[in-house]
This record gives C-alpha cells, structure tokens and sequence, in this order.
C-alpha cells in the first residue's frame, strides 16, 4: 500500500510539474490543480496508513487512542481543499480576464515570436 | 472566573478588520466616503491596539513580556495558541503605521476605484496581523492564504493589462508556494506530531536518525515556501514585477508582506533551531547567511540595470530582505537587534518611495519622457532649453526633497535611520560574541559587510541617476498637480524615520529586550505550554486560577 500510494502521489505531482512549466494558462491551471490533489493524498498519509480504523471516537465508550486513525489530517486536508479550491477559482478567474484583455492564453500575455 | 479584558486584546488585531471587512463588503460604491471611514476607524483602532499590546509586553503587564490567548479554550498544544510578544507588538504597530499612510493616500483616487477595495485591504490586514499573532503552522498556513488571496485581489485593483500579466505569474507563483508550506507541514507533523509552535520547539531535541532526516527536509521545504515570499535569491524574481504593476497604495502592503516572510523565518529558526535544539541546532543557518548574500546581490544588481522607478523599489525591496535573511543566519543575538531596526527602516523607506513614485510620474510629461529617453540614447550633451528666472512650484520642492529622504534612507546615509540601522549592524559584526567572551570576525562577517557597503553604494547611484534625470534634467516638466492627502502620508512615514532615529536609543532598547525574547526558546515554551485555560462555570469554585494552573496544563 505504501508503494502504490506513494507512486500514485509521485506521478501526479510530477505530472503538474511539468504542467506548471507549461506556456498556457490553462496548462498551468490543470498542473496547480493536480498538484495540489498530490499535496492533499500527502497530507492524508502523513498520519500514517491504517487499516479498519475509525476517525472518530464511539459514543458511550472509552476510547482507546491506539484503535483510532489520526483525525488531525482530515481536518488539516479539510481545510487545504478548501482553501485551494478558492485560490484555483480565483486563478481561473484572472486567466479569463487575461485572455480576455490580451488576446492570448500564453502566460505572458503575448504570443512568442518565431 | 474569566480572562482579564485585556488578554483580548491580542485577539483584536485579527477580529477588528475581518469585521469591518464583513460589513464594508454589501456596501455599494455610492458609499465610498463611508466605507473610507470605516477602514480608517478600524485602522485608528489597530494602531491603538498594537500600542497598548507595545505598552502591556513591555510594561511588565505580562510575565516575560508575553501575553497568551488559547483559543476557544483549549490547552496549548491542542488548540490554537496566539502569542503577542515584544516582537509581534511591533510587527502589528508597522502593519497598523503602514496601514493608515496606505489608506490615506487612496483617499482622493486609488479607493474610488473598485468596488471591493478596502474590503480586501482590512482582509489583507487580517491575514498579516494574524501572521504576526499566530503560534500553530497550520494556522499560519490558513492567515498566510487570506493575506495572500485579499493580495490577489488589490495586486488586480485598478485592471488593466500589465497588471493582470503580473498578477498571473504572482498568483501562480504564490499558489505554487502554498503547495511547498502544506507540504513542509505535512512532513513536520509526520514526524513530531504536532503543530503548536512551542510544543515543536520541546520535541525537536528528541529527535535523531531518520526522523530527524525527515523533519529537517520538512523544514527545508517549508522554508522554501517563507523565502518564496521573503523573496530570496533565486525565489525572488516575481517581485519587481508585481511591486511595479501594483498600484503605489497596494505595493506599500506588498512590501510589508515581503517582510511576513522574513519574520516567520526570524521567530521559527530562533525557535526550533535554536542552541538547545540538539542534534539539529543551528540548521540552515548557512544557508540562510549565504542566500541572503547572494539576494543581496542579486537586488543591488537589478537597482543598477533598471531604469523605471517602480522596479527599483522592488529591487531595493529585495536587498533589504536579503539583508534581514543573511543577518538572521549569522546567528547573533546583537545583529538581530540591529537587523530588526533594520527591517522597520527600510519597510518604512521604501514604502515612502514607492507612495512618492505616483507623484513623480506626474510632473513627467509624455514628450519629456521621450527626450529623457532620447537623451540617454544619444549622449546628448546640451541642456534643452532651460526654464530661466522661474520660482520652483511648493510642489516641486516637495517632492525632490522627499526623493532626497528616501534616497538617503535606502542607501543608509546619515543622517537618517537607515545610517543607523547599518552602522549599528556593522557595530555587531565588529564586535562578535562568543559566550559573553569577544571573538574573532569570520569571512562571511567581512564579506556580508563589505556586500552591505556595496550595495549601498549602488543605490546611491541608481537613486542619484533617477532623481537627476527626474529634478534636473527632465527638460518640460508640470508643476504636479497633488492632493493634500496624498502629500501627508509621505510626510508621515519621513517623520516617523526622522523620529526613529532621533529616538534611536529608547527603540534599540526595546528592540534588544525583543532579540533576548524570541533568543531564549525555553521560557517561551514553558510559557506557551503551560498557560491555564479558564475553568468552566462549574467547576472547582472558589478556586484562584494559580493553583488550578498545575492541574490544568497537559
């Protein structure tokens, strides 16, 4: 499990590498928003892997710490989505604009000339 | 049994403006007098705020001159824990200072603008203040994101299209950066488990092999994500950019900004990585020395080759953050003293100079725009026909004098606070300490000064090439047309680095007990971690909150 979900965290970070290294807006958007999904799978396992353990605690029992998952990533990666989502909108918004006040969706703003 | 009134205090520069910028948000442009107001009242209240916080931590109204909110309630390493300390106190009243100068000159013109504007600009105050209060890294992150997102939204004020074109490499650089602190921070709880500044600071010396490996590469890309803001050598490239598309009121908060980076770096590696941190003391601290050098560099190169007035602030941005970083790697307490005077001065200058750009570019008509242009280009030697016999406009004086202050202030000339502010660094690397005991000067010492000196040197001379083409030889000029409003904030942040010089002994005082605070993590963590919550209505009556205290802390 480890491997494949560090493989899959890999790849998808990579590949918004090498999106954001892009010269279109919306190349870059799309490598943001997929690095963005690896950097949200990273938070999640930083609380380590566990199988068939609830993240929150029973009601009308004592709970015992070691039979829990970490419940602070989840509300950590909660809070990143969120603001993520925010910040991606807000790029979207201004790649719009871009496009439409210059003409073009390069990132500088003008198409390069061959 | 509650808090004292003035344990809320500290909350009051983070709720203070998200409420003003709630109720300044449905109000429509036709109320944009109001809405001046509004933001100027709660900036009024932030000022009176951060100095009675100044007067609390420094008065012995706290114990070590550090006052502690847990929020909500929950004890410090659970919940989230602000902390005003002599440092922050300071940071606010900057923030507050730099506030009010910014807001005053948006009154005629920048504020009419949009819509939005002063409800993103107490948004961005927020986001710094709460930066400045915080003491968990996660929320830093959430404060660093409004900073940064009201920060979108003025770098756009005013739309055109060099703006949208330097606020799509801003937001997307930013974004970017976002990503590499949730990274660092993910990495930094994998591996001690917490947040809560303070609790991190007692567990990174039981660290060792692979998990110190680990949390030491989380530092690092968090680090990544402070100095992208900070704008060290190579991260900084976005920002001359951007500081000359903003428009002037907004570039003076994107240059206090630059310095949030700066700051965290200062509390955070003090902190974490202070002498008493094990196995992992003093990491980074080359790097940080070394980078700083090389951005010092890299901004006094960039004053020399640009031309626009705009890009030079940017650039002289950028030396005095890499002055601040390198000082902050040497690693002494006397030169953080030093460095932090430093900080204040020149945010303070080159705030000043870039409000004072708008008011240049006005006396610069298009066709002596050209011939400046056309002067450079073909070393023309004869003045073009020189106004004789003509009384220079108020106006006129005005402004050249004001260039003259801030030139002088940037380059740290004397007489004013960036001569001070230097001399006083160089004081410390003179006289390093050991210990307690003198110790000799390393090369990075000599070399740090003699990069000081240089760049110094270098803005005199792009700050004296701009100021003559501008003053002297500009050919046509126009007795500018400036508003009264406009004129008073430059004259206020002048005045005030007039006064932090004339009162340069009381503030290194205060400075000096600041640099000894965020130097001595210990107290500071046992200050943190052991602050009693407030017991609920029912429990323990009677009880003194002393002696519930013990029991209370985890």
């Amino acid at each position: 499990m480890e491997l494949v979900i560090s493989l899959a965290i890999g790849i998808v970070f990579g590949s918004g590498i090498w999106l954001i290294l892009r010269p279109r807006s919306f190349q870059v958007l799309a490598g943001l928003m997929l690095m963005s999904y690896a950097v949200n799978l990273f938070i999640f396992v930083m609380g380590r892997l566990w199988v068939d353990a609830p993240p929150l605690t029973p009601a009308g029992s004592t709970p015992n710490p070691a039979l829990l998952a970490d419940p602070l990533p989840q509300a950590l990666v909660l809070t990143a989505i969120v603001i993520g989502f925010a910040t991606t909108a807000l790029y979207l918004v201004v790649m719009i604009g871009s496009r439409g006040l210059t003409g073009t969706d390069h990132v500088d703003g003008k198409e390069p000339e061959l | 049994m509650s808090l004292h009134w003035t344990q809320h205090l500290i909350l009051v520069p983070v709720l203070l403006p998200l409420l003003v910028g709630a109720v300044l948000a449905p109000l429509t442009q036709g109320w944009h007098r109001l809405k001046y107001w509004l933001s100027y009242a709660s900036l009024l209240g932030l000022l009176a705020t951060s100095l009675a916080l100044i007067f609390m931590t420094d008065g012995g109204h706290w114990q070590d001159g550090m006052g502690i909110y847990l929020a909500a309630n929950w004890s410090a390493p659970f919940g989230i824990a602000l902390l005003a300390d002599r440092l922050s106190a300071l940071m606010l009243l900057l923030t507050a200072v730099l506030g009010l100068a910014s807001l005053h000159f948006t009154r005629t013109r920048w504020g009419r603008i949009g819509v939005h504007y002063h409800t993103l600009f107490q948004f961005l105050l927020m986001g710094i203040n709460g930066a400045f209060l915080t003491h968990d890294l996660f929320n830093l992150f959430v404060f660093f994101e409004v900073m940064l997102a009201a920060s979108y939204g003025l770098v756009l004020h005013g739309y055109n299209a060099e703006r949208i074109r330097a606020s799509m490499q801003y937001i997307a650089i930013n974004l970017a950066a976002a990503l590499l602190f949730l990274l660092g921070t993910a990495l930094i709880y994998a591996t001690t488990g917490t947040l809560n500044m303070a609790d991190l600071a007692a567990r990174v010396p039981l660290l060792a092999g692979d998990e110190l490996a680990l949390f030491k590469v989380g530092a690092t890309v968090l680090a990544l994500a402070f100095l992208t803001k900070g704008a060290m050598w190579p991260l900084g490239f976005w920002l001359p950019t951007t500081y000359a598309a903003a428009s002037p009121p907004v570039a003076v908060m994107l240059v206090l900004m630059t310095k949030v980076g700066a700051y965290v770096i200062l509390r955070l590696w003090l902190l974490i990585f202070s002498d008493g941190a094990g196995a992992a003391a003093g990491f980074g601290g080359d790097a940080l020395l070394y980078g700083g050098m090389a951005t010092i560099v890299f901004g006094a190169a960039g004053m020399l080759s640009t031309d626009t007035a705009g890009r030079m602030a940017g650039y002289g941005a950028i030396v005095s953050s890499g002055t601040l970083l390198a000082v902050i790697g040497y690693g002494q307490p006397a030169l953080v003293t030093a460095g932090i005077y430093y900080l204040v001065g020149s945010t303070v200058a080159v705030a000043a100079f870039l409000l004072l750009i708008e008011l240049i570019d006005r006396i610069r008509t298009p066709r002596s725009a050209m011939l400046a242009l056309t002067m450079e280009a073909f070393a023309v030697e004869d003045a073009p026909d020189e106004p004789t016999g003509r009384g220079v406009p108020a106006a006129m004086a005005f402004l050249s004098l004001a260039f003259a202050a801030c030139a002088l202030m940037i380059a740290g000339l004397p007489p004013l606070s960036g001569f001070v502010a230097k001399f006083s660094m160089f004081h410390a690397l003179l006289n390093p300490q050991v210990d307690g005991a003198a110790a000799s000067i390393p090369a990075s010492g000599w070399t740090l000064m003699v990069l000081i000196i240089v760049s110094g040197l270098i803005a005199v001379i792009s700050m004296m090439r701009f100021g003559v083409r501008t003053f002297w030889a500009s050919g046509a000029t126009e007795p500018p047309k400036v508003h009264r409003s406009e004129v008073a904030p430059i004259l206020f942040l002048l005045a005030l680095s007039v006064l932090m010089t004339v009162q340069a002994n009381p503030l290194f005082g205060y400075l000096a007990r600041a640099s000894d605070g965020i130097h001595r993590p210990g107290g500071y963590i046992y200050r943190v971690l052991d602050a009693p919550t407030v017991p609920g209505p029912g429990s323990a009556p009677g009880l003194a909150p002393a002696t519930l205290s013990p029991q209370e802390a985890p």
